[in-house]
């Protein structure tokens, strides 16, 4: 039987405030030594009393605005009761029935198809306390608690059940996240915790309209594991209903190193939040002129910026798509093309897309650097550009200077200098080395001259290697040619 | 409303808070006899009555987002029933 | 005249022509406290040394002519309220140890003004109860009666202030906890409109119900204190940015122009006899005094509040009582495992008042009972504000009781949770219509102290203040000292 998988995704990420959702400590816990940012309100000492951060409360209606939900008049928070030590107060205050949005929208780009994906909510929480792991040299285990994340304002967005793959959930996420940071209201950070995502998937026949059984998968802890934890699920799911059982509605937690879905019956114990408006904040209603005028001043979101990419320096889709999933990667590529001149633009814009989604992108990822940490500005970058444009670095020795670039910090001249990889153009010097690898391999020639392409591309290659790939390639195919060809 | 040992039960379990068999009993009883009371609640037509859960008038009320000091950790920890480190310490929390 | 009955107003005058200094009055309170603390058991903690290094700190300041009316006099701050570096205890076993590391926003304003603490008054623990008979260390004793009831939750400042353990004292009420106890102990107690005293610090019942308030030996003193403690605070959400005026310019001897509704649902069925004469009485002197007095003012909802409350503060109650879970602070029970150590910290460390509630609220919000309870509780709470407010549009101000009887014997109702609820059947609609309320000493009954009880709408405390005034300068129950305390002290 053919199946269909239906997934539902509920997003909880921190927002870039500078203190914390309802007291004055700092919000940033994460370098903070333990305890060390709290107060007797995040820490729900008798007698501590809320008070709503404005900031959070604009950055969740910008965020809601910027996927198309709905603001409606009036808002207020409630109480989210369930005892659990790493809670401070007992309850949660969060939203119940009345969420700051409703029924939104994001449209994602799956096989090239769009696709909207409706937004049930976007609301405003608080975060809980830090649990450690710990043991005793017994080995009996026992737990420490760090407060510093207690209190720390949380933003939850939740989508309706309209994802249909582990790809289009990752495709989610990440559109997502591209507008959150391009919103400049969180890190989108999933490493760290600062973006979490819990998962809803369930299985149906093909056809069907209704739902079947949900399980929630928690426990993500990057996008990879996203994708992998529900192409797992997804699987699980099928087994279990071709050998005729059915899915348990259960959570199931993803663990990551054995790349497996677990039970987590504890997490099923009789939960009953009684909800109730929380009577220490006021509730809270925005001026439609308000709100009108936080999405003016909402910044260029990754679509639009995507088609500006295309319209104004002429790239491809799908370059300008991959641009612009990262606000960090728009901006570098902006910057760069801000500091070229001249009739080249439209070229040297291809060449550094080129770069930026070829070689750049590869050493962030294999060195695990994020781009505001990467030590080639775009400055730097450019200077590499304009030395291969000059012809004093080859393309194959640029991807040698990069690497090194990104290593030490250093200016590509500097390395050409360092390394002596100035491209070699002299036609008399190339010759030289040509002769040489004619004499050396009798066998390719003989089999170049039967017109075998691929003996070309080997006595290049040869060429290259015996100049560390300084030889100007293209005076290479060139005088190859010459001088077997005659 | 009667509420039954398993209400009380489920109750407990729900705010974390064990009782004797001698506590069930009476509380069973007397939440009984309390709730017994809150019947005349039924009397009143509240038909188009919103609910009231803020007693002033008060809208909006926030604060601007700006740091302050913290309490020192020794603060924080001062009244911690059990401490390590500089964490609140409790037997071992599992999923 | 002993210096430990004396009013503020009256301290403040020796104080501030030099007669007598901080140091002796603060003197005079503490020995009072050593001599009667023993029969009354109003205080959980006494805080001597603090009090006199206060007190030496106010003389400097008087002497430096800059001293305010509260400077250098001792106030009894009630156990709910935190105190740095001072025991908070809430009169329970979950917070017998607790030391707080900051101020309530009232205590700090009081500190501003120059209080002497004394001490730290007992209570129904966590504010439950209407007796002081909820107190898990000791119960208090009524000055009047010590075999009877203060009345609670703010019983021990009530006896303290009654039989000269402090000058004043700071209450909470939350369905009647200051103004119950005062009319019991026969002293002016003012429950100020929701959201005009700041609640940060405040340990939280019913977050939506409690109020911080004066307890005090005469009205001039209870506009004094409120001079000092009304007024907006960044820290609480709900406190209200409404000005806050010189209450005692509000107080004058006559009561010309007011029109004052008598609400007949307020002389319930089951009333001592004795209450309601002190009170018919009460109110034909209000007439004298030039108000216009109607008797037959309605509020047909209040039978409906005592049930009303009780879902509403119980629910409110049992959120505010989760982080009691003996991990950041407080008693810590050491079991089998967390969850155990959790469940049994809970089960030892709360009073049977305080669970009963836990287990109400619980009840009152949980799946499938949350709108049969709870909602319909807070829909009649807003058929009772629509109902006072309607009647203050045409009164200035209602009359009450405080409540149906005089202070009941210790263990008479303690084992009967209803019977207890209903002692403050005069008092809770006021919390749940989020006005002020004013009960100052209206009489006797058998021997025992009857309280009248002033109502008026949201931030009309001087006018409630204003009738109280004028009733106490035309009566002398308010000058009356506890006279069974004093002959039992004689005979020792």
């Amino acid at each position: 039987m053919n199946y269909e998988t239906v997934i539902g995704l509920e997003v909880h990420s921190h927002l870039l405030t500078e203190s914390k959702m309802f007291c004055s400590c700092s919000a940033d816990y994460i370098n903070a030594a333990p305890n060390t940012h709290v107060c007797p309100v995040c820490l729900g000492m008798p007698g501590v009393l809320p008070v709503i951060n404005q900031q959070a409360l604009e950055y969740t209606v910008m965020t809601a605005l910027a996927l198309n939900c709905t603001i409606p008049e009036y808002t207020k928070f409630d109480r989210k009761n369930y005892p659990y030590p790493d809670l401070m107060k007992g309850y949660q205050i969060s939203q119940y029935d009345t969420p700051i949005s409703i029924d939104g929208g994001m449209d994602i780009e799956v096989e090239g198809q769009q696709k909207r994906i409706a937004i049930t909510r976007v609301h405003l929480e608080e975060d809980t306390a830090k649990l450690l792991h710990r043991h005793t040299p017994e080995g009996e285990s026992y737990t420490l608690m760090d407060v510093n994340r207690s209190g720390v304002p949380l933003m939850e967005i939740v989508s309706e059940p309209d994802l249909r793959s582990p790809e289009e959930a990752r495709q989610y996420l990440i559109k997502l996240r591209a507008i959150l940071q391009f919103l400049g209201v969180s890190t989108g950070n999933m490493e760290d915790g600062s973006f979490r995502c819990d998962a809803n998937i369930s299985i149906r026949p093909l056809g069907r309209t209704d739902y079947a059984a949900k399980v929630e998968v928690k426990n993500m802890n990057s996008f990879r594991a996203v994708y992998r934890a529900l192409e797992y699920e997804e699987k699980r799911q099928k087994e279990v209903l071709e050998a005729g059982g059915t899915i348990v509605q259960e959570t199931r937690g993803w663990i990551e190193e054995r790349g497996v879905t677990v039970s987590q019956r504890s997490k099923e114990y009789a939960h009953d939040y009684r909800y109730f408006p929380e009577p220490d904040l006021p509730p809270m209603a925005f001026s439609r002129t308000w709100v009108e005028e936080l999405g003016a001043k909402l910044p260029e979101l990754p679509d639009a910026r995507r088609s500006r990419f295309t319209q104004q320096y002429g790239l491809p889709v799908y370059d300008a798509s991959l641009l612009t999933t990262s606000k960090a990667m728009a901006d570098y590529f902006e910057d760069c093309i801000g500091l070229t001149e001249g009739p080249n633009l439209e070229k040297r814009t291809k060449a550094v897309s080129n770069w930026l989604l070829g070689d750049f992108t590869r050493l962030l990822h294999s060195t695990v650097t994020d781009i505001s940490d990467c030590k080639v500005t775009s400055k730097h970058l450019m200077e590499m550009l304009d030395l291969i444009e000059k012809g004093t670095l080859s393309g194959a020795a640029a991807k040698t200077v990069l690497e090194d670039m990104f290593s030490d910090g250093k200016r590509a001249s500097e390395i050409i200098a360092e390394k002596g990889l100035t491209q070699i153009s002299d036609e008399q010097k190339i010759v030289q080395v040509i002769d040489e690898v004619i004499a050396a391999n009798e066998q390719a020639v003989a089999d170049l001259k039967k017109g075998k392409e691929r003996a070309k591309t080997f006595l290049v290659g040869q060429v290259m290697r015996l100049t560390k790939g300084r030889a100007n390639a293209s005076l290479v195919n060139e005088l190859l040619k010459e001088k077997l060809e005659g | 409303m009667k509420l039954s040992r398993e209400d009380v039960l489920h109750i407990s379990t729900l705010c974390r808070m064990s009782m004797s068999n001698a506590e069930l009993e009476r509380f069973q009883e007397q939440i009984s006899n309390i709730l017994e009371n809150f019947e005349i609640l039924k009397e009143v037509d509240t038909t188009n009555v919103p609910p009231t859960a803020y007693p002033p008038p008060l809208e909006n009320v926030i604060r601007e987002d700006k740091v302050a000091p913290c309490l020192p950790q020794s603060d924080i920890l001062a009244n911690a029933p059990h401490q390590e480190e500089g964490y609140f310490r409790v037997k071992a929390v599992l999923d | 005249m002993n210096l430990y009955d004396l009013t503020i107003h009256q301290s403040h005058e020796l104080l501030k022509n030099g007669e007598v200094s901080s140091t002796e009055l603060t003197r005079a309170v503490l020995e009072r406290i050593s001599k009667v603390e023993e029969k009354l058991h109003a205080i959980v903690t006494v805080t001597e040394e603090l009090a006199l290094r206060q007190a030496q700190q106010a003389d400097e300041r008087i002497r430096s002519g800059d001293s305010t009316p509260l400077t250098g006099i001792p106030a009894l701050i009630k156990d709910n309220m935190c105190t740095r570096g001072i025991r908070t205890t809430c009169a329970s076993r979950m917070l017998e140890n607790f030391v707080p590391p900051y101020n309530a926003t009232v205590v700090e304003k009081l500190g501003d003004a120059g209080v002497v603490i004394v001490g730290k008054g007992n209570m129904d623990e966590f504010a439950m109860g209407s007796s002081n008979e909820h107190s898990a260390f000791f119960v208090t004793h009524n000055p009047w009666d010590l075999g009877s009831v203060p009345g609670g939750s703010s019983g021990g400042p009530a006896a303290a202030v009654a039989a000269g353990e402090a000058i004043y004292a700071l209450g909470s009420d939350t369905g009647g906890s200051i103004r119950q106890p005062a009319g019991f102990c026969s002293i002016v107690g003012l429950k100020p409109t929701y959201g005009r005293v700041s609640r940060y610090g405040l340990v939280a019942f019913a977050s939506s119900l409690d109020q911080i308030g004066p307890m005090t030996k005469d009205v001039t003193d209870s506009a004094l204190v409120m001079n000092v403690i009304a007024g907006y605070d960044h820290r609480d959400s709900t406190s209200v940015n409404y000005p806050v005026p010189d209450y005692t310019k509000a107080l004058s001897s006559d009561l010309n122009g007011l029109k004052l509704g008598i609400p007949r649902e307020y002389f319930v069925e089951g009333m001592q006899k004795g209450v309601e004469e002190v009170m018919r009485t009460a109110i034909a002197k209000l007439e004298d005094l030039g108000a216009t007095v109607d008797w037959e003012a309605s509020l047909p909802s209040t039978r409906y509040a005592l049930a009303a409350y009780y879902i509403i503060a119980p629910s409110e109650a049992m959120a505010n009582l989760a982080r009691y879970d003996g991990v950041k602070y407080g008693y810590s029970y050491d079991g089998e495992n967390m969850w155990d150590d959790m469940e049994k910290t809970r089960q030892f460390g709360f009073g049977p008042e305080v669970k009963r509630r836990i287990i109400l609220g619980t009840y009152a919000l949980s799946a499938g009972y949350y709108d049969a309870y709870y909602l319909k509780a807070q829909k009649v709470r807003t058929l009772i504000m629509q109902e006072f407010q309607q009647a203050f549009e045409h009164y200035d101000a209602l009359i009450t009781p405080t409540s149906p009887t005089v202070p009941f014997k210790i263990g008479q109702k303690v084992d009967d949770p209803l019977q207890m609820y209903l002692s403050d059947v005069c008092t809770l609609p006021i919390n749940i219509g989020g006005i002020p309320g004013l009960v100052v000493p209206a009489g006797f009954c058998d021997g025992l102290p009857v309280g009248m009880q002033i109502l008026g709408k949201p931030f009309s405390e001087e006018t409630l203040l204003r009738i109280g005034y004028a009733y106490e300068q035309a009566t002398d129950w308010g000058q009356q000292r506890p006279p069974i305390l004093e002959r039992q002290n004689d005979a020792s």
